[in-house]
């Protein structure tokens, strides 16, 4: 399917490191590394959804942010429409890419400014990136939004405060889309909405998008909603990629035992398939990032593991068609 | 004679913007060794319901109706004798397993406080039968591990202990407020498949509050559906599931996404969750309901009983919902 379509982003091998400084350290103690991202490679083409699922602290975050570059990468490439490295961009160059390449955060309304008007918030991309526009080019492209994402021109004059949760995120997609950028990253975009209200902005984003014509990297622990709304899915476990997939191979076929417990650890809405299902209990909790296992991550919870887990780090292989699992034991 | 009998609880608070009737006329009984599922979104009023139940209203929190443990009136008692009645016959778990822990006291010195205030046990005792618990719970090590703090417990782990410690006084109800909310899924996994077997093991009824239909269909054995405030629809979780019977129900039923099937388009419910500061006279999800009927709008439906131990509000007939 991705093949006839035009690639508009390429990651290669990305890295993200933090500095850890131990209790009570030195200034002069060299810090620890922790390896949030560690080598995830992917490419996205137009108009594609690419789901990022993972539980807390597998680093999903981590690489929205180091992909518009709001952080910085340790090692690694990011290759936009074919020819600009966003790593390398100076600063005018960045300031254009990402024109194209806008986000949407998880909590709707701690990432609007309380004090700004929904019109002022929603104009300040458009008035930051094409400050010769004028004011009633401005007020019209605004209007247009506000009704593209369903609240009503009268309100442009209301502050954020005056809107539920479910409509502060309406206005968060209308400030993203704007623009009219190629790519939106959503960190967990319907993870503080009550399920009513996420239906809405799920639906909302997914005919903005058969519209629009814009790609997007939805970050979300929902395997549910993830499923719903993406083309291909990519699972990763302590800042590594366990598995990539179209999104229905995924579910169907998971090929990494982690994949495999975690799709059968969410609940479903249903007592008579519920009740009959069984899951696969994981022992423990995620390891520490800043000691991460030898060899393969997930061998310390893993029901599979054996010597050579241990040993030697999976390569991420191809299991069956656009579908690769980085496990020695796939299947 | 059920465990738990609840009659017309109503929860009002009197704030500065006015007074928001939280909880209107809720009603619902509750059998030993049976798990009851409510369900709502947030501000449907379903925390506050049990907070009433347990005494935990805040200052400003008033609740009225009835409601008996055991056939004896516990609404509205004295701090002295809700003392008596919490963890030794009620008992209850939060949402956030880090705030419901002190993190200045040791593990250790939490549990036992518990068993050394209500059961009178000696320091010993009381650490030996805490030390037992943590086992039940799966804890690795617990001999070990009990003289910690909570800071160096995991998220799961932390919500072990806060079962474990619920459990202690192996009281005959349990509620449990969101306890997998703030966990990932395959911990939540662990936590829903550990608070099953402890049951079986203690024979523990449980009020299983939550926003997640998935973990109410794995666990519960009867359901009660909250919205404004109000119960929409109550009855055994099979029969809501395969035939919702009430037009809230049915949206969210419909609203959200499910893992074992591809991706239709979902049928979202209009408009967002009514303002409790101004509810509306009549049917609270009227606004929202597309099968609104004319007196929906003043006339608040009365929960009335259908056959198979059901129940509902709504104007509408189970036939026109079809």
């Amino acid at each position: 399917m991705s093949e006839h379509r035009k690639q508009i982003l390429s990651v290669e091998n990305l890295s993200v490191e933090f500095d850890i400084f131990a209790k009570g350290a030195m200034p002069w103690t060299k810090p620890d590394k922790l390896k949030a991202v560690d080598g995830v490679s992917f490419e996205l083409s137009e108009a594609e959804t690419l789901g990022v699922v993972g539980e807390s602290g597998c680093g999903k975050s981590t690489l929205a942010r180091a992909i518009i570059r709001l952080l910085p990468a340790a090692t690694g490439k990011i290759v936009w429409m074919g020819e600009q490295d966003v790593l390398t961009a100076n600063a005018r160059s960045l300031h254009k890419i990402r024109s194209n390449m806008q986000m949407i955060y998880q909590d709707p309304l701690a990432s609007l400014n309380p004090r700004m008007t929904i019109g002022q918030i929603i104009a300040e991309p458009l008035t930051t990136h094409y400050p010769e526009t004028t004011k009633a080019e401005v007020k019209a492209k605004v209007n247009e939004m506000i009704e593209k994402v369903g609240l009503l021109s009268n309100q442009v004059n209301r502050y954020p405060h005056e809107f539920s949760g479910g409509q502060c995120q309406r206005i968060g997609i209308a400030r993203a889309l704007i623009l009219k950028p190629k790519l939106i990253i959503c960190d967990e975009p319907v993870s503080a909405l009550d399920v009513s209200v996420q239906a809405q902005v799920i639906n909302l984003l997914m005919e903005l998008q058969k519209e629009m014509g814009m790609s997007l990297i939805f970050i979300a622990h929902d395997l549910s909603v993830v499923r719903h709304i993406s083309t291909r899915i990519m699972v990763l476990y302590l800042g590594n990629v366990v598995e990539v997939s179209v999104a229905n191979n995924l579910y169907v076929n998971p090929g990494h035992p982690y994949t495999q417990a975690l799709i059968s650890a969410v609940p479903i809405p249903d007592p008579a398939v519920e009740k009959n299902k069984k899951v696969i209990l994981l022992e423990g909790d995620l390891p520490s990032p800043m000691n991460p296992p030898s060899g393969c991550v997930f061998r310390t919870r893993c029901p599979k593991a054996q010597q050579l887990c241990a040993i030697q780090k999976p390569a991420l292989l191809e299991y069956t068609s656009d579908h690769f699992v980085a496990c020695h034991f796939a299947g | 004679m059920s465990l738990l009998e609840v009659k017309d609880l109503s929860v009002r608070f009197d704030t500065l913007d006015g007074r928001v009737n939280a909880v209107n006329g809720v009603s619902f009984n509750l059998d030993a060794g049976e798990t009851l599922g409510i369900v709502g979104e947030s501000g449907s009023g379903k925390t506050q319901s049990v907070f009433a139940l347990m005494g935990l209203l805040a200052r400003n929190g008033h609740a009225s109706g009835s409601i008996k443990y055991d056939g004896a009136e516990i609404l509205n008692l004295s701090e002295a004798e809700l003392n008596k009645i919490r963890a030794e016959k009620i008992s209850m778990i939060f949402q956030d397993p880090m705030t419901s822990l002190n993190p200045y006291m040791r593990v250790s010195k939490q549990l036992t406080e518990v068993l050394i205030h209500h059961k009178g046990l000696s320091r010993k005792d009381a650490l030996a039968e805490s030390i037992h618990m943590l086992d039940a719970v799966r804890i690795p090590q617990a001999a070990k591990r009990v003289h910690l703090y909570p800071h160096e417990f995991s998220g799961g782990m932390r919500q072990r202990i806060v079962i474990a410690m619920s459990l202690l006084c192996r009281p005959k109800l349990l509620i449990a407020d969101e306890p997998t909310t703030a966990l990932d899924v395959t911990v939540q996994a662990q936590i829903m498949a550990l608070l099953s077997d402890l049951q079986k093991e203690f024979g523990t009824a449980i009020i299983l509050i939550t926003h997640d239909l998935g973990v109410i269909a794995g666990s519960s054995d009867n359901m009660l559906v909250m919205y404004g405030g109000r119960v929409m629809e109550y009855g055994n979780i099979e029969d809501i599931f395969a035939h919702p019977a009430h037009p809230y129900t049915m949206g969210l039923l419909h609203a959200i996404p499910r893992i074992d099937h591809q991706g239709t388009e979902l049928v979202t419910i209009p408009g967002n969750p009514p303002n409790m500061l101004r509810l509306p006279k009549g049917c609270p999800f009227e606004p929202r309901c597309c099968y609104a009927v004319k007196d929906c709008k003043s006339i608040m439906p009365e929960l009335t009983a259908q056959q198979n131990n059901r129940s509902r509000a709504c104007h509408s007939s189970v036939e026109s919902l079809l």
